[in-house]
């Protein structure tokens, strides 16, 4: 057991030692959203290689994401006391040069050259800045502040940039109560859809029994949506810190972080964090000296997007189908195994620290209305600089997706807007005025959601697009509900009917009628949600419906294109016919008394 | 007990069956995470063998005091598992709407193409298996595909279908 002190002042030691030492500090971005599929670890082993044959003393770490994936793989060289150098797009055959110029020849290179960042002395004159990029400086980094900037397998260096105080200054000045009403006054809403706001949420958890448990939800199932696996695999230790404020909040004794298996980098980096914060005594029993106890895991689930809906989630967890509950009972009542619990998202609990440590009004500062905060966009599709920006709610999407993302290249036009996941809506480009915020965007007939915002230019058919939308609900539709489940496979097949320019009289009347059931007669979200991107899209792009369907000519072209989707769907799975078994001997074996 | 209750003349050999046996064994009991479920032993096996034997299904279900029918109820919920021996490689192309919009479509039809398939499933030779990926969570590099779960990002159909080719080659080459 460490006190916060003795941990801190050890963390300062070894930060020190990296920032102000005589070494150089190299850091690779190996997210998956960045680092991974764009070549970095080829990069990152000629770094090592150029360094040894060079016999040059370097500290190179693998770091999470600075938001700019558009440019990875990002190789950032920290020269301690003199500058910041951060290039990008550096393939394994520049490698050598930039090393060999940048600390064998004291040079800061052009080529590549992102910016520079002055840390002392040196004459940086007509380099450009790296904190002035729009990339970097539209962004106000809360949940993400030392993405790229850490050693997501050194907590340390979380502690020695401020990690910690939030959860100290909760143990050490405030009651449970305290906390709950400081993250109620910061204006905390949930990011992981629903918008509900946090503070509120952990107040109904005050009741109940031990034990009691705290979810933190990163099955993130949305194509299009990444910034939940890249907090994790950037800084495990912000969502690890909030949950444990959110356990003292609540009185719960134990957590459970939800990822989908596969995803090795999130996986692996926060069960590292796990493992260490329980060697120094951040968790455990008796945290930092206090009389809270917290234990923490991670639990995965197989592929399945309505995983991430709460009570299917708690399924999950305990080993079912994710298939959602009805409610009431709700969590707070019988969560997981029947107990009292409370699911937040990644990116809701990794702000607790920080509000926390500077105070709720500092937090409610930010942002606008009662959308307070940052909003963390994924930005992707047709767009110049897609990347991971954290940006101060009441931003408008124009500002995201031109001063930002760089507009749509090649010359072509913003067309489409595809904002919160396949279940939000679509939207037209007369929707950039739009802000960032919860209830203004809800207004628009759009979600903020997840925060993933898809932008698709002038080549591609609404009918097209919303097509790809409707296979994903069908092939992720669990089928407990029929409404859902049938309702799906109807609709697409309704849509790749107009998209193969085979629409039928009466089809647009009967996918109306169908989205009606389903949002009448499904237990979740998933079929409440379901016909919402084919309604939004036929009310903003009724040319080209209109061409698809009554004129059976598509106006782009692009739905003429081959269509590939999966054909074996969840909603009709079954297991192979030979290994069904009578239920009487099924019984037989496991003997389970219900 | 076995799973199954009408005969079929199986061809492997009982020293083989013992060794699968064993294997999933380790993985039902030697399992990672502290919370063992009928989903995590499932996944256990899976990692281990990359499908789920018959055999497994009565363990797993002894083992967390469950049924057979409910294992299989979860194990044929989820798309990750598969129930008969995998190929020797994964090949994935996401077909989300990020990649989508960029040109998956091409890059799905050329490695179909190349392996000679009209969907998802194992190619004759057994030398891959194509599975659709719902997103791989590299959306900035979309179109993005996997080879044995190494993502490749911003890929053309043509550097797609020279992937494919070099697998076929280092697989022959290291079969020689
Ligand atoms: C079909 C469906 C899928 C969902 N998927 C996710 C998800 O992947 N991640 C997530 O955090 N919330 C997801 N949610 C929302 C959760 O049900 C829940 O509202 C959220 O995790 C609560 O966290 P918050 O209060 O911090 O927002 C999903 C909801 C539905 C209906
Ligand atoms: S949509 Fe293809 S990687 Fe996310």
């Amino acid at each position: 057991m460490s006190s916060y002190e003795t941990l801190k002042e050890l963390a300062e030691s070894r930060w020190s030692e990296l920032t102000k030492g005589s070494a150089p500090w190299i850091k690779i971005g190996m997210s998956m959203c960045c680092g991974q599929a764009s070549g970095a670890y080829e990069t990152l082993g000629e770094i090592k290689e150029v360094l040894n044959s060079l016999s040059i003393e370097a500290n190179v770490s693998e770091v999470g994401c600075l938001g700019i994936c558009y440019a990875s793989p990002v190789v950032d060289i920290l020269l301690p006391n003199k500058h910041r150098a951060v290039y990008g797009n550096v393939t394994p055959d520049l490698v050598h040069d930039l090393v060999d110029r940048c600390l064998v020849k004291g040079k800061i290179p052009k080529k590549n050259l992102l910016g520079v960042e002055n840390l002392g002395t040196n004459n940086l004159q007509g380099l450009p800045d790296f904190n002035e990029l729009p990339q970097i400086k539209l962004q106000n980094r809360i949940a993400l502040r030392n993405a790229g900037h850490i050693d997501p397998k050194d907590i340390y260096q979380y502690i020695a940039r401020g990690g910690y105080l939030g959860l100290n200054r909760a143990l050490t000045d405030l009651k449970p109560e305290d906390v709950i009403e400081e993250i109620k006054s910061s204006g905390l809403r949930g990011r992981g859809g629903a918008a509900f706001p946090t503070g509120v949420k952990w107040s109904f958890m005050t009741r109940g029994e031990k034990p009691k448990y705290i979810l933190c939800n990163c099955e993130e199932g949305d194509p299009g949506a990444f910034n939940d696996k890249s907090i994790l695999e950037s800084d495990p230790y912000t969502t690890i810190e909030g949950m444990a404020i959110a356990a003292y909040a609540t009185g719960s004794t134990n957590g459970i972080i939800f990822i989908r298996h596969g995803h090795d980098g999130p996986i692996d980096a926060t069960e590292d964090a796990i493992k260490q914060a329980y060697e120094v005594g951040l968790l455990g029993k008796n945290i930092l000296g206090s009389d809270f106890s917290f234990d923490l895991e991670v639990s995965l689930t197989g592929e399945s997007y309505v995983a991430g809906e709460e009570t299917a989630l708690m399924e999950a967890v305990e080993g079912k189908r994710s298939m959602p509950r009805a409610r009431p009972p709700f969590p707070a009542a019988y969560g997981v195994w029947g107990r009292p619990s409370t699911i937040n998202n990644v990116k809701s609990l990794s702000y607790a620290p920080s509000i926390l440590e500077h105070g709720s009004d500092w937090f409610s500062s930010i942002g606008v209305n009662k959308s307070t905060g940052t909003a963390i966009i994924c930005l992707s599709g047709n767009i110049k600089y897609p990347g991971l920006y954290e940006v101060p709610m009441g931003l408008t999407i124009g500002d995201v997706i031109d001063n930002i993302g760089g507009g749509v290249p090649n010359g072509r036009k913003l067309k489409m807007l595809q904002t919160g996941g396949p279940l939000g809506g679509v939207l037209s480009s007369d929707s950039l005025e739009i802000r960032l915020d919860f209830d203004e965007m809800r207004e628009a007939g759009a979600i903020l959601g997840s925060g993933g915002i898809i932008v698709a230019d002038d080549r591609t058919c609404a009918v097209d697009l919303t097509r790809v939308l409707v296979a994903f609900c069908q092939f992720e539709s669990c089928g407990k509900c029929f409404p859902c489940r049938l309702g799906t496979t109807n609709l697409l097949e309704i849509v790749e009917r107009m998209s193969s320019n085979k629409a039928r009289l009466g089809d647009v009347e009967l996918m109306k009628q169908i989205g009606q059931t389903m949002q009448a007669g499904s237990l979740c979200g998933h079929g409440q949600l379901g016909f919402n991107p084919i309604e939004s899209a036929m009310k903003h792009f009724k040319e080209d419906w209109s061409a698809c369907v009554d004129e059976g000519k598509c106006l782009t072209g692009s739905c003429n294109k081959p269509h590939f989707t999966p054909i074996n769907t969840r909603p009709f799975a079954e297991a192979p016919i030979k290994n069904t078994v009578p239920i009487q001997i099924a019984n037989q074996v496991g003997e389970k008394n219900e | 007990m076995s799973s199954d209750i009408t005969p079929k003349i199986d061809p492997t050999p009982d020293s083989e069956k013992q060794d699968l046996k064993d294997r999933i064994n380790k993985a039902v009991t030697t399992q990672k995470r502290p919370t063992v479920t009928v989903l995590s032993s499932l996944l256990s096996i899976e990692d281990e063998l990359g499908y789920i034997p018959d055999e497994a299904i009565s363990i797993v279900a002894e083992y967390n005091n469950s049924t057979i029918n409910e294992v299989w109820g979860v194990a044929s919920f989820y798309p990750n598992f598969r129930f008969d021996p995998p190929s020797k490689n994964t090949v994935e192309v996401c077909w989300g709407p990020s990649c989508h919009l960029v040109g998956a479509t091409d890059v799905i039809k050329a490695v179909l193409d190349e392996l000679e398939l009209d969907g998802e499933g194992d190619t004759i030779d057994k030398i891959a298996t194509f599975k659709f990926n719902t997103c791989l969570g590299a959306c900035p590099q979309a179109p993005v595909m996997s080879i044995n779960h190494r993502m490749y990002g911003k890929i053309s159909a043509k550097q797609a279908k020279s992937h494919i080719l070099e697998l076929r080659k280092n697989i022959n080459g290291s079969d020689k």
